[in-house]
């Protein structure tokens, strides 16, 4: 039986890099994704989206799409008004000072970016659909549009939303300005610089989509979507759609990757259900490729200001920092958090500084709606700190290696308190960044620097080091976040809850509320639950929340939470599991409960191994229930909610080394090490495929990537023909290698990983060019570092600029 | 990703294409051979043909014959091929070493090289090295066979010499010789590997001086270009690494920045620059082989 194999099999248990256990499935094409989903008499749905970015429309015509053969049916907005659909998506994260504004799931009277939903089509096949769209014709009248943020604060900018005339979709801030001054007055210098952290578009490897299914009898609705918080998306859509919750339900299939994407609240998947509801047929919608780029909410987008002030010994005395995001033409319903409250309480990352002042306003601009995207507010928070920290050693003349180990937090200040009210709860970030310096052998890259440039070879060394918050979230979180309003859209805490089941057999079912895309779980979450009963991996069936009508309640795989909250949950399940085990193995064995031990899947007397019961064995007796104790229900299954005292809080020690042609501009990353913290590692496979895929999209965001769009809003970079997503080839070797230090509170010492990959590598890049440009005095590059940023910088530096 | 609906054909000779051709010459027509640029563009919607005319199966016009001094490659001769030919790296350098910078594997497996001549896109890479290789671009029309020189054969972006119905079915590229050398260098486009700037070059030498010289640039104004300037300077200069870095200074004497390619992939001014390095680097390379190789012959 399996669980004497599992005593003996080391290779299954927490910690070790056992292979994927999804991977077979998914590998060999038996994934089951959104357009692999067929019904009977399903028709497709095809969004037809703004040209425009900012237009009042005068006249809809849907006629001739409607006419055409093979078309059911077009809608625009009146059609859902008619049908008395509220169809205002809200804003569920939400800071005090912040304006309700339209977010309707077709554009009312008015478009606000490129690629707003206008209309739809529904059809026998997407092919007529998609022609039939062509048909809709719009009478337009564009008006004038403003792209970047900070022209959008200016009073004759053109204004969005009526009733938000100052364009100022919310503000906030935090820490203390008094004590910033103070700070800033007292110390010997001071740094500052202003930068742009440059809009992206996720891509997802799967565009979203969804299947839609309603049954007019029962009025239960279906809904097939790609989705990271599936409990979230069936709540509001009861509110935006107006149908009872009871009477939907969302189910996710696999998921083609989402970082972030998925876990927002859009118009097409509600669409398509009230596509389905209208027409009495289940409806497919499956977005384009160039759709996506234009629908799917984008990430960063912000403008930044830091200053960091300093003493001439190196130490830190304050920080400041001002954002102004673009957060696009419609209110994200995760819009508020980027530039806010996942930004702030990061900004001391990993050193003692004592005064920190944060204040940020998100403007309305003529854009894609912008939203947590892998790094979420976290990546700008390290971006700008790290480039102040290489600012003000270079300021300093000071090694900026040397200049962040005087101000890391040390190893025994933990749990700590930041000046931004953040408590972390472990780490050593000395060590981290020490381990990379080693790798790296850093003493003797600097010679090798200094010797290049002799030859006109031009080397750097950027380090970017960053901390990470995970584990979303303790149910305390939610008041800043909003959620716990009475009229909140979402009204919920991010506590997790899981339920083990071990059969007869010993084989263990169990459900998780994680709603995993990518990540692993299937295989993490079955670790955990195999090393805490010495069951074998294979044996352990994982159920995520990802049906909300038949798996247990959950709150989806966002801000780092799958281990940590999935595997902590899913660990106390486990314990209460033993502990019922435990009473039943003590009554077949005839000792008191105390005197039982339980090691690898077996109960036995303290100080007499020899007689034992097995989980299998007392799973049998569970379900007999012929031999329990008297005062006990039959059955072997645990129920548990976990509620985190606090989030996670995992670092990274990033170190780029690039050699820069001047000549050509041409940038080329010689070796990039990544020392990841985070905490107990369940599995390091894929803890490294974790940080892998995320370096590579710091890579892109340093190098590439950016949405760039005209003075007129439209988007320039539409497809992956113009979009820069990093090409294998264009990626390095990375080493990945990691120090430990558990989460102190987290039932299996786990932290985040999920993030961390994309918030090291911007500063780590950027500040390793600007050290290799250090000789032609370029002190701030702006990302991405394209030929253009880097000849133009060596152009300017030449004519003294 | 759902192209409008259009008629297809398959045809199994060049006389049927042409016929096809005539016999839709009122509608909108497009010949469809590896597909990599069409194909994109039909799904996006970017282009509607009301006609697809299928011609990878015109056996004829597939593959790489080699007749006296040249080196013939059939137009729907796949980049694959070209590049795994040990024969055309060594008669015709720069063509295999541009072809071989294409895209990656699944598109070199597909795409032809006659194809992409046609399309004329701005930032591909084999135009420049059938520009500066002195190709003779074939084509068939009902009327019969006529030949183009490159000189005359790349018109504006995405236009060429060949007349609407008319269909590409060779190049003829003349061989290096002896004491001959080509290359070819690129800056590649991030998102697409295509050529920001691309210079191909073929040297012509004693194994001492240089003869004569073409030097042909992709990437940079709307059609692949001829840098004569650079030529110039190169003809009857010594054959040394001084040469090629000289004759780079010429590359913008009849280039106004102004009138290079400015778009979200670099400014015109990024593009000068660049320009004058690759042109820089290729005539080096194309030096240092030509030097390796009358080294070789003595």
């Amino acid at each position: 039986m399996t669980s004497e194999r599992a005593q003996k099999d080391e290779e299954h248990v927490f910690g070790s890099a056992i292979d994927r256990q999804e991977d077979p499935r998914l590998l060999t094409g038996r994934g089951t994704y959104i357009d692999d989903i067929q019904k009977p008499r399903m028709v497709h749905m095809a969004i037809l989206r703004s040209p425009h970015a900012h237009a009042q429309i005068n006249n809809i015509d849907t006629n001739a799409a409607e006419a055409m053969e093979g078309v059911l049916a077009a809608y625009t907005w009146d059609d859902l008004e008619a049908a008395g659909v509220p169809g205002n998506i809200p804003s569920i994260y939400n800071v005090p000072d912040q304006q309700d504004a339209d977010h309707p799931v077709l554009a009312r009277e008015k478009v606000r970016y490129q690629g707003k939903p206008v209309a739809v089509v529904i059809a026998e096949d997407r092919y007529i659909a998609h022609d039939a769209r062509e048909l809709i014709d719009i009478d337009y009248q564009p008006l004038e549009a403003v792209v970047d943020p900070i022209e959008a604060t200016k009073t004759d900018a053109p204004t969005l939303h009526e009733n938000v005339e100052d364009n100022v979709a919310f503000t906030w801030e935090v820490g203390d300005s008094d004590a910033v001054d103070e700070a800033f007055a007292d110390a010997d210098r001071t740094v500052g610089f202003e930068s742009v952290n440059q809009r992206l578009v996720p891509n997802a490897m799967e565009p979203r989509g969804a299947v839609a299914e309603f049954d007019a009898v029962t009025e239960e609705l279906t809904v097939h979507m790609g989705s990271q918080n599936p409990f979230d998306h069936e709540e509001i859509m009861s509110k935006v759609l107006g149908h009872p919750k009871g009477r939907i339900r969302i189910v996710v299939p696999d998921v083609g990757g989402a970082f972030g994407s998925k876990s927002m609240y859009y118009p097409g998947e509600t669409l398509t259900a009230f596509c389905a509801k209208q027409l009495d047929r289940p409806v497919k919608w499956v977005e384009t490729r160039s759709g996506a780029f234009k629908s799917d909410e984008q990430g960063r987008g912000q403008v930044i200001e830091g200053e960091l002030a300093v003493d001439e010994d190196g130490t830190i005395r304050g920080l400041q920092v001002k954002t102004t995001a673009g957060i696009g033409g419609d209110l994200s319903s995760k819009g508020v958090v980027a530039p806010t409250t996942t930004f702030a309480p990061l900004l001391s990352q990993q050193y003692e500084i004592p005064a920190i002042h944060f204040q940020s306003r998100g403007m309305f601009t003529n854009a894609v709606p912008t939203a947590p995207y892998r790094g979420v507010g976290m990546a700008e928070s390290a971006f700008t700190v790290e480039r102040l920290m290489a600012l003000a050693a270079r300021e300093l003349d000071m090694d900026p290696a040397e200049f962040r180990q005087k101000n890391f937090i040390p190893s025994e200040a933990f749990p700590y308190e930041t000046a931004v009210g953040s408590f972390y709860d472990s780490g050593d970030y000395e060590a981290g960044l020490d381990k990379a310096l080693d790798l790296v052998d850093y003493e003797e890259l600097r010679e090798r620097q200094t010797a290049l440039r002799e030859e006109g070879r031009y080397l750097g060394i950027g380090i970017g080091c960053f901390v990470v918050a995970g584990g979303f979230a303790p149910s305390a979180a939610s008041e800043m976040l909003g959620l716990t309003d009475p009229d909140a859209a979402v009204r919920k805490s991010f506590w997790e809850s899981s339920t083990i089941r071990v059969h007869e057999t010993g084989e263990v079912t169990a459900y998780c509320g994680t709603a995993s895309h990518g990540q692993g779980s299937e295989t993490t979450h079955a670790q955990v639950i195999a090393d805490t009963l010495g069951v074998s991996v294979e044996d352990v069936e994982i159920i995520e929340g990802k049906d909300t009508k038949n798996a247990p309640y959950g709150t989806g795989t966002v801000g780092d939470r799958g281990a940590s909250m999935g595997g902590g949950a899913l660990a106390k399940s486990a314990e209460k599991v033993i502990d019922k085990a435990r009473r039943i193995a003590a009554n077949q064995l005839e000792v008191a409960e105390e005197d039982v031990e339980f090691e690898d899947g077996e109960f036995f007397i303290r100080g007499a191994p020899g007689k034992s019961v097995t989980l299998q064995e007392a799973a049998d007796q569970s379900y007999l229930a012929t031999n329990i104790p008297e005062d006990m229900e039959p059955g072997l299954e645990a129920t548990s909610y976990y509620d985190p005292a606090n989030m996670t809080w995992a670092s990274g020690s990033y170190v780029a080394i690039v050699e820069v042609d001047t000549q050509i501009g041409k940038i080329d990353i010689k070796r990039f090490v990544a020392i990841d913290d985070c905490g107990k590692q369940i599995n390091p496979k894929i803890v490294e495929g974790q940080v892998h895929g995320g370096v590579v999209q710091g890579i892109g965001q340093a190098l590439y990537e950016e949405a760039i769009y005209d003075k007129d809003g439209s988007l320039l970079t539409e497809s992956l023909q113009d979009y820069p997503v990093p090409k294998a080839a264009q990626v390095p070797r990375i080493d990945v290698d990691s120090t430990v230090t558990p989460s102190p509170h987290n039932p299996i010492g786990a932290k985040g990983i999920g993030h961390s990959g994309a918030v090291g590598p911007q500063p780590a890049i950027v500040n390793a060019v600007t050290d290799a440009l250090q000789p032609f005095g370029i002190e701030h590059l702006e990302m991405p570092l394209t030929v253009d940023t880097v000849l133009q910088a060596l152009h300017d530096a030449e004519e003294g600029l | 990703m759902y192209p409008a609906p259009f008629e297809y054909y398959r045809a199994d000779s060049v006389r049927e294409v042409l016929e096809l051709l005539e016999d839709h010459a009122d509608e909108e027509t497009e010949l469809l051979a590896g597909g990599h640029a069409l194909l994109p563009r039909m799904k996006m919607r970017q282009d509607s043909p009301d006609v697809l005319i299928d011609i990878n199966e015109l056996d004829d016009i597939i593959g790489i014959g080699h007749d006296g001094g040249e080196t013939i490659f059939g137009a729907l001769t796949r980049y694959v091929d070209i590049v795994d030919s040990d024969r055309v790296w060594e008669d015709c350098t720069p063509i295999a070493e541009a072809t071989a910078t294409i895209g990656d594997v699944q598109v070199r497996n597909m795409g032809t090289i006659g194809g992409n001549i046609a399309h004329s896109n701005p930032a591909s890479d084999p135009p420049a090295a059938v520009l500066a290789s002195n190709a003779q671009i074939v084509c068939q029309g009902l009327d019969g066979e006529r030949e183009i020189n490159a000189d005359d054969f790349f018109v504006d972006a995405y236009s060429t010499a060949l007349k609407e119905h008319e269909l590409l079915t060779r190049i003829h590229v003349p061989n290096l010789e002896k004491n001959d050398a080509g290359a070819y260098v690129k800056h590649p486009i991030p998102s697409t590997g295509s050529a920001l700037i691309g210079v191909a070059t073929i040297l012509h030498t004693d194994g001492e001086a240089i003869e004569s010289a073409r030097v042909a640039v992709n990437g940079a104004m709307d059609h692949t270009i001829r840098l004569e300037p650079v030529e110039e300077a190169l003809t009857d200069e010594p054959l040394e690494a001084n040469t090629a870095v000289s004759a780079a200074d010429h590359v913008t004497n009849n280039l106004e920045v102004g009138m290079l390619q400015d778009d979200i992939h670099a400014s015109n001014g990024s593009r000068a620059k660049l320009l004058e390095e690759y042109a820089e680097r290729a005539l080096a390379i194309a030096v240092d082989r030509a030097l390796d190789s009358s080294k070789a012959m003595t």
